[in-house]
């Protein structure tokens, strides 16, 4: 049985249908990547799976049961669906510590010591151990990220998904926020990732779900897609991130 | 005769009189920003609803207050509650009414701007860390949106206070209106009395307003750290 299963979900914003007839599943321990370009709905499909947004039609199954009724209890799925948002989203009044803690201790009314041996351990792992008490302010976009990561895993989450973490980010703290979750995919995280890093992409999937308009046009494992693309449309969107063409001193316009 | 000059604040129990008024002063404005403050919040935070009509009732309030003088709400409870219902309310209860259906409208007002300027994602944070509405609100909307609300409340506060001064118009004796009686009464041994009872009455004024704005910079100072 897959870990989450996607059947048929429509959404529409305001009468403009943005999501059509989504279906996909993930497997326990797959990594999935969305690609597609900006306006595609990849961020709303996300936003989706753990309740964030409203959808019209279809089913979302977690672990066999469906999780988007009207008697769903959000507050608890959330609590197994991990989320990392693009902004930096770390509540300002609290320490990177307390920040971690809240959840484990208010949503899922843990013990306090286990949660913070967890807490730090985790800390420990995306070399953070020595900023527990800071405030986010005084942290970089990257540490924060890792911070927001580390939080969302201390709930123990089943799935995790990432929505363009690394896009508002500095070049140079790109890589420290990919690195934690390329290690979290080696030891077995289920998650599903919205990204334009395209070469990460590349090295974190299992497989790739490309949207576009707001459909699903293509599924394939990772190599097939960046090597063998089937759509003209997944076509063009890989070539946008292609530069090869363009050297300097190379008229472009004499090749046509 | 001889003006009494500024002795006549202490000239018989003057004073005491002055400070009796002062005290329904304060007592009026204190128990009304109480009121106010804890009716406020809650009111704030309904007032972020997306139900429409939720908005419309609470907006239509909002308006209502701020639309029609705090003097006429006055009368209204003193004089026109009494001959509608055949209750009659005491002067100084219905100025605690009064002020603090204008304090909570206020406030409410304040407590959305608050809540409205946190960033959407912190509310969606707290949700995807699978906290309760109720849980998201005491964590974290609540504790960032105090920060934010602190300069509006204090001017709310000191408004409250000088406002006061209206009760008079109801029968309530306060500070002003103890003023007005023993100016009243020494005029004719001393016709600079209003300049030294007004005078003392505007220090009154100052010494409970300016400690608050004090307190509130003092705040804003240490938590901008």
């Amino acid at each position: 049985m897959a870990l989450l299963e996607v059947i048929g979900l429509n959404k529409y914003f305001d009468g403009f249908h943005v999501l059509k007839d989504i279906s996909f599943s993930v497997e326990k321990g797959e990594v999935v990547v969305i690609l597609g370009p900006s306006g595609s709905g990849k961020s709303t499909l996300l936003r989706c799976i753990n309740g964030l947004e409203e959808i019209q039609s279809g089913q979302i199954k977690l672990n066999g049961e469906v999780i988007n009724e009207d008697s769903t209890k959000w507050h608890l799925i959330r609590q197994k669906i991990g989320m990392v948002f693009q902004s930096y989203d770390l509540f300002p009044h609290m320490t990177v510590f307390e920040n971690i803690l809240l959840g484990p201790l208010k949503a899922q009314k843990r013990d306090k010591k286990e949660v913070a041996r967890q807490a730090e351990e985790l800390l420990n792992r995306v070399g953070l151990l020595d900023r527990k008490n800071f405030y986010p302010r005084q942290l970089s976009g990257g540490q924060r990220q890792r911070v927001a990561i580390v939080r969302a895993l201390c709930m123990n989450p089943e799935l995790m998904l990432f929505d363009e973490v690394t896009a508002s980010l500095d070049p140079e703290m790109v890589r420290e926020v990919l690195d934690v979750m390329l290690e979290l995919a080696k030891e077995g995280m289920t998650m599903i990732i919205v990204t334009h890093e395209m070469e990460f992409a590349k090295a974190v999937a299992d497989r790739i779900i490309f949207l576009d308009g707001g459909e699903i046009t293509e599924v394939a494992g990772a190599q097939e897609f960046f090597t063998d693309p089937k759509t003209e449309r997944a076509k063009n969107f890989l070539n946008i991130f292609n530069f090869k063409e363009y050297k300097k001193g190379v008229d472009n316009n004499e090749k046509i | 005769m001889q003006d009494l000059g500024i002795r006549v604040l202490i000239e018989g129990n003057n004073l005491y009189r002055l400070m009796g008024g002062l005290l329904i002063t304060i007592r009026i404005a204190i128990i009304s920003a109480i009121i106010s403050i804890l009716f406020g919040i809650p009111f704030g935070i309904v007032m972020t609803s997306k139900n429409k009509l939720v908005r419309f009732v609470c907006r239509t309030y909002l308006e209502a207050v701020r639309i029609i003088p705090v003097m006429v709400w006055l009368f209204i409870f003193y004089f026109g509650v009494p001959k509608l219902t055949g209750i009659h309310i005491a002067g100084d209860v219905v100025s605690v009414i009064v002020f603090s259906i204008w304090g909570t409208a206020e406030m409410g007002d304040l407590v959305r701007g608050a809540v409205t300027s946190l960033p959407k994602h912190q509310k969606e944070s707290g949700k995807a860390i699978g906290l309760t509405n109720l849980q998201i609100y005491s964590y974290i909307i609540i504790p960032q949106s105090i920060r934010r609300l602190l300069p509006g409340t204090i001017n709310l506060v000191t408004r409250m206070i000088k406002t006061t001064s209206l009760v008079v118009l109801i029968g309530v004796v306060e500070v002003l209106k103890v003023g007005q009686q023993v100016i009243e009464s020494f005029v004719l041994q001393s016709p600079s009395a209003s300049f030294w009872v007004y005078g003392f009455i505007f220090f009154l004024y100052f010494i409970i307003c300016y400690p608050i704005s004090l307190f509130a910079r003092k705040l804003e100072l240490r938590w901008k750290e």
